[in-house]
């Protein structure tokens, strides 16, 4: 476990580098991310010890949360004046990009399909 | 004998372990309910927990900055947990590969809807400019939404509620949602969600399964960098 957590920390803290040497706007930790699944698809292997801390991390990441999200009781004066606006755009704006985002998906993959289809139509004369 | 309750109960809210204690037992507490009511998406952990953590710390006066100091060590731990999610993200490489297509457009679509019904469904409403802006990268992570929203105009930190608003009402609706328009493929329900409702989506979905994990992952990563992309132009254009 402790094996699993230096090694995490470790692409965090390179992926932090790479986003301040690049100065770009872009989570560290994002950046950590990508340099790990880098790493791991150069190794071709996935170690168990590192496989089983990360699992018990992101099932419990609710939990690492919660401490961000209480700090909505510092804007409870705003949100108060404008609570419609916010949380229509909130609440009406996610349920419209779940619907474009799935249909689009959904849509290019039935495309894709056809398209694989046909080309397997094609190879068989 | 009495001065030593006294003592003993004046030292109840010093330190960091009644903050830790507290959040700790919320969650797990909220875990229970969250599996004894058969997984319900209204009773997503963040979404019952928050509530319970916010009436004690008004009730006890403590200002949230103590008890954001007392689980800085809860918060350390998100780092190390995003960088996590390149585990599921390598366990389905193959599919990801297989898919860069639909992948692709269907993170067009869901970047520019998402900015575009967060500002003007605000506006159509009557919000202020700087609330706009706050909420415009609202299912972007929070470590891309808050530097975004203040380069704009926006204050972070309502930034930070837009995107747990969204991540919570995202997560919730998500399943009514995609049951109506019969996505049944745990990519597509994956993508959807973590695109919509970044890390907190991406959190349930690896709860449903290790497919829509991946994807989740994978959309929510591609968001932020989209958002962060998209935004500049979008602002260009208004």
């Amino acid at each position: 476990m402790l094996q699993a957590l230096l090694v995490l920390f470790i692409f965090q803290w390179l992926g932090q580098m790479l986003v301040t040497a690049l100065g770009i706007p872009f989570p560290g930790a994002l950046a950590g991310t990508l340099l790990l699944l880098i790493a791991l698809l150069w190794r071709r292997n996935l170690p168990s010890w590192l496989e089983q801390t990360g699992l018990f991390l992101l099932q419990n990441m609710m939990l690492l949360f919660i401490p961000t999200i209480a700090g909505v009781m510092l804007h409870f004066d705003r949100l108060s004046r404008e609570w419609l606006p916010f949380l229509l755009s909130c609440i009406v704006g996610a349920a419209l990009t779940l619907v474009a985002t799935a249909l689009t998906f959904k849509w290019m993959m039935a495309r894709e399909r056809a398209r694989h289809g046909a080309a397997a139509q094609e190879e068989q004369p | 004998m009495n001065a030593i309750v006294e003592r003993a109960l004046g030292a109840m809210g010093s330190g960091p372990l009644p903050w830790l204690i507290l959040t700790i037992a919320c969650y797990l507490a909220a875990v229970w309910l969250y599996r004894r009511c058969g997984q319900q998406p209204w009773l997503i952990p963040v979404f019952t927990a928050v509530p319970v953590v916010v009436t004690v710390l008004l009730l006890t006066d403590t200002p949230y900055a103590t008890y954001q100091q007392g689980t800085a060590w809860l918060s350390l731990l998100v780092g190390p947990a995003t960088v996590a999610l390149a585990l599921p993200l390598y366990a389905q490489r193959e599919r990801i590969r297989q898919l860069w297509r639909p992948i692709a457009v269907a993170l067009a679509m869901g970047c520019v809807v998402a900015l575009v019904s967060a500002m003007g469904i605000a506006w159509l409403f009557g919000a202020s400019m700087e609330s706009m802006v706050s909420l415009a990268p609202k299912s972007a992570t929070i470590p891309i939404a808050l530097p975004l929203a203040e380069r704009f105009g926006g204050l972070p930190s309502l930034a930070a509620v837009a995107v747990a608003i969204t991540g919570i009402a995202g997560t919730i609706v998500a399943p009514l949602i995609l049951r109506a328009l019969r996505c049944t493929d745990p990519a597509v329900e994956g993508f959807a969600l973590g695109l919509t409702a970044h890390a907190i989506g991406t959190a349930r979905s690896i709860q449903i399964n290790p497919t829509a994990g991946a994807f989740s992952a994978l959309a929510m990563g591609l968001n932020g960098v989209a958002t962060a992309v998209a935004m500049p132009l979008l602002m260009a254009l208004l």
